[in-house]
């Protein structure tokens, strides 16, 4: 069907559009998500996030200078100046402006305003304005509401306060070393483990191999549900308690089964040949493991690391089981997310930064090494 | 002590015995036990070769027993035992599973289970199928296939606030900051609302129906003994259940049909997507679909690629048009593959907690089992209802369990 004469260019055009639609519906989310935690809090609940790319029309509370400023000028009290500069803000071109928050934009720029009580306010498009008064002027200037296009504006601000702010409890720094410190020996004490017992179970032969395999492929989908309570409470009689001890050594036996079963799988597919040389040369088992085995799994090893890096990262229900305590010492980014959910519900702008420092570094690794992660994919699940 | 620095010292521990252990373990085997030398040189080598295996296999053995198959037989003798007043335990047969039927929100959990086994499996795997044969035929395919895949590597709790920003509601005259209300806002009843609020979901429903329709008959055809050669017994029986199931989602497919027409619409109304009940599972759902549709691409982009050239050539030779080429030659080799997705899906779906927890925690009718049981364990502190649950879900996984090592089995042979 693609090579139909004629009818490939318009099919070619279509699917084209089909997958642009498909990509920009799967990743508009994260988008969102990513471009919130660049916008104050006031921003995000001002307007959503899909139109802060593009400069909006915004009503924007100036005032002019205050009464102590005036200046008599023909018998009037005034004061002159532009809207913008007392603020510290740059100059914007404004479309329509008014001096009562019932009607923002009543008069278009360059009108003479007469607001009653022998005040008249002049605006200007770019903001310069003469505001006169018959009368003495007290207090704060007149308050002006001018409408005007503002041109995207995104601020670091909300990263600097959840990650560098030390005063911050609802800081994400020290989830974020917790995470860390969580995920990196639950990654690596697996895979060795796993490795030799791999080894034995691709290489070697000895009575009940294949029930062992079996066992595994059965392990790999046993809900971890079904073992908070009992390793709890194993945990606690051999006095290791809550704490990062506990959370690795779940990971690593929750980890186990996809580690051989993956490792198993690449092991088998290694060349008959080399270890059986290697057997006639008088190598022991031990050494064609470490010489020649574990440097050509590395593919393999990679997979899984990856896997179990993400794995361990993400994970919630573990972390709150077997780690976190009631001192809240030890929380990870998920507990603290979850805990920020509950207390700062609407404000998007922490919530928005606090998710994506945690899921920025999977996303590094993913497309660091998305290789690796396809091919445990395709070597991890059961055929 | 500094946990980054426990942490180091844990590699080092934990990595450093290891190797520790296989090599010391391994040279005693040889050097001291079973020496290959002096008069009984063979009968050692053998010995030797014998244990190898299990000094090998013995610290993830250990592990695997302590932590993952130990606690399926404690947790089923916790779900027969209740806490006594006092401490300790007593056996009270199956009063925990009897009380835990009672409850609605068991049966409210169970019952969204089967929805999300039923919705999210067949979502993921048919998107990731469009997406796989989509890819596949443009340059930037690869480029495309890792966006999709990307919210792998998200986790649950982040997908959950990703999505909960898109379902957030403000009060009505506010500016809508949530995606869903804001594109909701745009419909008036107009034309444009019939259009895409129900004729486009009516068409889609009964394009589902239809494919289920159709996969129910293709599944009664063999048992009504058509092709020839009638199926055995108990896949006959399996292949009537299905084809009732399916029967059954024609059925719901084609009263929703109907319901979309006579939907009344609240128009110009900001929703709380995630408290209108029912359909806020689906609100759900999506952020697991979301997830998954990566997983089912890539292994089915895998399987597609895998198919040989030549049986789709002769098919264009023969004269067969795409849908043929599509079902009739490319579907039955990939099956497998689709049959790996599905399985693999419906586990991770067994066992969704983190999702429902972050973004509802099981409110609005909302709960499911894992929720269920993690409320019964660690919040009513009920440690036999809690097991019983657990117990539950061990037992929708069991017969993905069987068909895998079944597989695997039939695989070694």
């Amino acid at each position: 069907m693609d090579n139909i004469a004629g009818k490939k260019s318009a099919l070619t055009w279509a699917v084209n559009i089909a997958v642009v639609a498909l990509v920009a519906l799967w990743v508009f989310p994260t988008l969102g998500l990513l471009v919130s935690s660049f916008r104050t809090g006031d921003q995000i609940a001002s307007s959503g996030w899909w139109r802060s790319m593009l400069p909006t029309e915004q009503n924007l509370t100036l005032r002019t200078a205050g009464g102590d400023e005036a200046e008599l000028v023909d018998g009037l009290y005034t004061v002159s100046g532009n809207l913008f500069a007392h603020e510290g803000r740059e100059p914007l071109n404004i479309s329509a402006f008014g001096t009562s928050s019932r009607d923002v934009g009543a008069y278009i720029p360059g009108e003479t305003v007469d607001m009653g009580d022998g005040e008249i306010i002049t605006v200007g498009e770019t903001g310069d304005y003469v505001y006169t008064s018959v009368e003495e002027m007290s207090g704060r200037g007149q308050r002006v509401f001018v409408t005007a296009k503002v041109a995207p504006e995104f601020t670091l601000e909300n990263y600097d306060s959840m990650l560098f702010n030390p005063n911050n409890i609802e800081g994400m720094s020290k989830a974020f070393f917790n995470t860390l410190t969580v995920s990196i020996p639950a990654t690596i004490i697996p895979i060795l483990v796993a490795a030799f017992a791999a080894y034995a179970l691709a290489w070697m032969d000895f009575p009940g191999r294949a029930l062992l395999i079996a066992a595994i492929v059965g392990l790999l989908v046993v809900p971890l549900q079904l073992a908070l309570i009992p390793l709890l409470k194993f945990h606690n009689e051999i006095g290791i308690g809550k704490g990062y001890l506990g959370v690795w050594l779940a990971h690593t036996g929750f980890g186990l089964p996809l580690a051989i079963y993956i490792l198993r799988n690449y092991m088998v597919g290694l060349p008959r040949d080399i270890i059986e040389n290697a057997k006639v040369d008088g190598a022991t088992d031990f050494q064609i493991f470490t010489k020649i085995i574990l440097p050509l799994s590395f593919p393999a090893l990679a997979s899984f690391a990856i896997f179990q890096f993400l794995w361990t990262w993400n994970d919630l229900l573990v972390a709150i089981v077997f780690l976190i305590d009631a001192s809240g010492e030890t929380t990870v980014m998920t507990k603290q997310i979850i805990e920020l959910l509950g207390t700062r519900g609407g404000n998007w702008e922490i919530l928005a930064t606090a998710a994506f420092v945690s899921i920025a570094v999977p996303l590094v690794v993913f497309f660091a090494m998305q290789k690796y992660l396809v091919r445990g994919l395709l070597a991890g699940s059961v055929k | 002590m500094n946990p980054a620095l426990q942490g180091l010292l844990t590699i080092v521990i934990g990595v450093g015995g290891c190797v520790a252990y296989f090599y010391f373990s391994n040279i005693l085997l040889d050097k001291v036990l079973f020496p290959p030398r002096g008069p009984n040189a063979g009968r050692n080598i053998n010995r030797a070769n014998v244990i190898r295996p299990w000094l090998f296999l013995a610290p993830a053995l250990i592990a695997l027993g302590l932590y993952l198959a130990y606690p399926v037989f404690e947790t089923l003798r916790l779900s027969l035992t209740q806490r006594v007043r006092g401490g300790g335990y007593e056996f009270v047969g199956l009063a925990n599973y009897q009380q835990m039927l009672r409850e609605p929100k068991f049966w409210e959990g169970f019952n969204n289970n089967l929805l999300w086994l039923i919705v999210v499996p067949a979502a993921s795997t048919a998107f990731g199928l469009l997406a796989a044969q989509l890819t596949d035929r443009i340059k930037w395919g690869s480029i495309a296939k890792s966006l999709i895949f990307m919210p792998m590597a998200i986790s649950f709790v982040g997908a959950a606030v990703i999505f909960k920003l898109i379902y957030d509601t403000r009060p009505a005259g506010q500016e809508q900051i949530g995606v869903l209300n804001a594109v909701w806002l745009g419909f008036d009843g107009g034309i444009g609302s019939f259009i895409w609020l129900r004729l486009v979901p009516a068409l889609l429903l009964l394009a589902l129906a239809a494919g289920a329709g159709a996969l129910g008959w293709s599944l009664m055809k063999p048992v009504l003994g058509r092709e020839g050669r009638s199926p055995g017994l108990i896949f006959g029986a399996l292949r009537i259940l299905g084809a009732v199931l399916m029967a059954l989602v024609v059925y719901l497919m084609l009263r929703q049909t109907i319901a979309v027409f006579v939907a009344d619409l609240p128009y110009g109304q900001p929703q709380t997507w995630l408290t209108i009940p029912f359909w806020n599972n689906f609100f759900l759902m999506i952020v697991l679909i979301w997830i998954q549709t990566g997983f089912a691409m890539v292994l089915l982009s895998a399987a597609l690629r895998g198919i040989p050239e030549e049986t789709v050539e002769a098919a264009i030779v023969d004269g067969a048009n795409p849908w043929q080429i599509f079902f009739k030659i490319k579907m039955p080799q990939i099956v497998g593959t689709i049959v790996v997705v599905w399985t693999t899906i419906t586990i991770i779906v067994l066992k969704v907690f983190d999702i429902v927890f972050a973004m509802t925690n099981g409110q609005w009718e909302t709960q499911v089992l894992a929720n269920y049981m993690y409320d019964k364990l660690f919040r009513a502190n009920d440690w036999g209802v809690g097991s019983a649950g657990a117990m539950v879900i061990m037992l929708m996984v069991t017969p993905i369990l069987i068909w895998n090592v079944y597989n695997a089995r039939r695989e070694m042979r």
